[in-house]
């Protein structure tokens, strides 16, 4: 176990390194951009990939939690930091309602369920006064962190956003390996075992609910202080399915998947915006194809891989969706 | 008079109860096909609102370029959308089967993404026109009723009632329903169940590309007009339940002239009443009205 533990942390260590340097070389926005999107979909897939819940509907979390924070720093005139924890704040207080609704009901009904209280929430943000409707919140200002960290510009809020997405990164991979994340795993592998085995697995399912919910909504409130704009999009059933892709193509239930699934999906968007609908069709395509041929994603196959050669002991196994047994 | 102390006058309260029962035909027709894919497949058929749309587009493309009139659309288009479904489904859902159903639906999620991304960038997203082809209507002294809309109305209660009557109630139903219990058993009987699976999705998707040419002339054709209704279809069935299928017949209309009510009485939830109700039903009985505990 330990060893495993130790590779990933030479792994994410090292992704820190890249990170501190990269902003020489690529565009700092740009880099913002995939860390808020990375750590949104590390947040989805924790539920996904750990307790074996898809959830459809996780834009909520993140649109509203960026609604939230862009209001409360825009409008009211709170700083950075107190805007970021009212809209991290607020994703959770939403986690926890929709989450004791959703949890009542499993599988694919979970998906539909998540599905449609964010298309609530989404028709809410639609007629809310605060939103701004279509225009949504414009020109949030980047005030100084904590009053000294100066963030207006790119370079240096770029480090601030890194630095929170490790906290955020370290705060989920901390849940996976302890023994709540063991918890989650036998919930994902076999629910009926682990409710006789006498785990309250609601109360579980919940608390991963709440957890990844606060992820997400703590992505969207730093993704709408980087782009100074909170809007209708981020609370779209797309963006929930755009977070999902983004996770599938990396691999659900690795530890760094999704980052590279944001990352890969984010500098497609990039180089394709120009093609209008073509995105949306190819984002498709990677769907299909995603599902048909590699369902454990870039860095799940990545591992069978390695296990063909090196077989891991039999609970070391890695999480790969595949083990999962169709009811 | 009873309008008169709703402070509602009779003509917008009958107008938008009859614009439910639409709504509500529709929602019917697709929970409907859903709910039978579902049964037999264990699949929830996202691309179903793409599916919907494409009825309606094909209705269009038939008059448009082979001048085919809408009573022609209205068995072609669905005969023809059925068939791209049995595609799809031998090509590809039929190699799911023994995975975990989300990636059924993750796959035809991403069916539909690439369906509407391909018509949003042949037609755009504004709509096309398609004339009535019932036009005028009656006064029935408290309202105006115009052909057309009622004919919607009582065309897809005979097609929602004759599916529930072959399903419930022949030879092929029970071969189907036996299916949904027991395929292992039902193929050692001798019946190819996989070409049952293939047909029955073709059915389906066909009843969602009937209420698509239905919807044609009420709402302009329009690529993303299955994107939006395909969530509130997933929230009609989580009310209902997909065990039974009156049960998905009785819940899409009703839900469809609550929300028609809504409208007229509170405009400001008409978007959000049926998810509200789906809450409701969620904390009462979580397996939906017609839904049979597990």
């Amino acid at each position: 176990m330990s060893g495993t533990k130790n590779k990933d942390m030479i792994v994410f260590w090292a992704l820190m390194a890249i990170g501190l340097v990269a902003p020489l070389v690529v565009y700092p926005v740009f880099l913002m951009k995939v860390l808020c999107f990375a750590l949104f979909a590390l947040a989805f897939n924790l539920l996904v990939g750990y307790v074996g819940l898809l959830s459809f509907g996780h834009a909520m979390f993140f649109g509203f939690a960026a609604y939230i924070s862009g209001y409360t720093v825009k409008v009211m005139g709170w700083n950075p930091e107190l805007g970021i924890l009212a809209g991290t704040a607020c994703a959770a207080v939403m986690g926890l309602v929709t989450g004791l609704l959703a949890i009542r009901r499993q599988g694919i009904y979970f998906a539909m369920v998540t599905l449609a209280l964010s298309q609530m929430v989404f028709f809410f943000c639609v007629q809310a006064k605060f939103t701004g409707g279509e225009d949504g919140i414009q020109a949030i200002p980047r005030r100084p962190l904590f009053g000294v960290i100066d963030t207006t510009s790119d370079v240096s809020f770029y480090y601030v956003v890194l630095a929170i997405f490790a906290i955020g990164f370290l705060i989920i991979y901390r849940t996976i390996h302890s023994p709540f994340g063991q918890v989650m795993k036998a919930i994902r592998e076999n629910e009926a075992r682990a409710i006789s085995l006498g785990y309250a697995v609601d109360a579980f399912k919940l608390i991963a609910f709440v957890l990844s919910a606060s992820l997400a909504g703590l992505a969207g409130a730093l993704k709408s202080l980087v782009f100074q704009l909170a809007s209708l999009t981020d609370v779209t059933w797309q963006m929930s399915g755009e977070v999902v892709l983004m996770t599938l193509v990396g691999g659900m239930g690795t530890v760094f998947g999704p980052i590279l699934g944001a990352g890969i999906i984010i500098a497609m968007q990039d180089k394709l915006a120009s093609f209008g609908e073509w995105v949306l069709v190819i984002q498709g395509v990677i769907f299909v194809i995603t599902v048909l041929l590699f369902r454990r994603g870039i860095v799940g196959e990545f591992i069978a891989f390695l296990n063909r050669f090196n077989p891991p002991v039999a609970h070391d196994a890695p999480a790969g969706a595949e083990a999962r047994p169709a009811e | 008079m009873i309008f008169e102390l709703l402070g509602v006058p009779p003509q917008a309260l009958f107008g938008q109860l009859l614009l439910g029962l639409i709504n509500g035909a529709f929602y019917a027709l697709l929970s409907l096909g859903l709910a039978v894919i579902f049964g037999l497949m264990n699949v929830i058929n996202f691309t179903h609102g793409a599916q919907y749309m494409m009825g309606a587009f094909a209705s269009w493309m038939l008059l448009q370029y082979a001048g085919i009139p809408y009573w022609g659309a209205l068995v072609l288009a669905p005969i023809i959308i059925g068939a791209t479904g049995v595609i799809i489904e031998r090509l590809m859902i039929s190699r799911l089967y023994h995975l975990d159903h989300l990636y059924g639906l993750l796959l035809t999620f991403g069916l539909a993404l690439i369906i509407e991304g391909l018509f949003r960038q042949q037609y755009g997203s504004s709509g096309l026109p398609y004339a009535n082809p019932i036009p005028g209507g009656t006064n029935l002294g408290f309202m105006f009723l115009p052909w057309y809309r009622g004919w919607v109305v009582v065309f897809s209660l005979v097609v929602c009632l004759a599916t529930w009557f072959m399903i419930e109630k022949t030879k092929l139903g029970s071969y189907l329903r036996a299916a949904t219990e027991r395929p292992d058993l039902v193929q050692a009987f001798g019946i190819n169940v996989p070409r049952m699976i293939t047909l029955t999705y073709g059915f389906g998707v066909a009843l969602a590309a009937l209420a698509g040419v239905l919807a044609a002339p009420i709402y302009s054709v329009n690529p993303i007009m299955g994107a939006n209704l395909i969530i509130v279809v997933f929230a009609v069935v989580v009310i209902g339940g997909m065990g039974s299928i009156m049960g998905a017949i009785i819940t899409g209309f009703a839900l469809g002239i609550i929300e028609g009510l809504t409208k007229v009485f509170y405009p400001e939830a008409s978007n959000t009443v049926i998810f509200v109700i789906m809450a409701i039903v969620l904390m009462i009985r979580p397996q939906g009205l017609f839904g049979t505990p597990k």
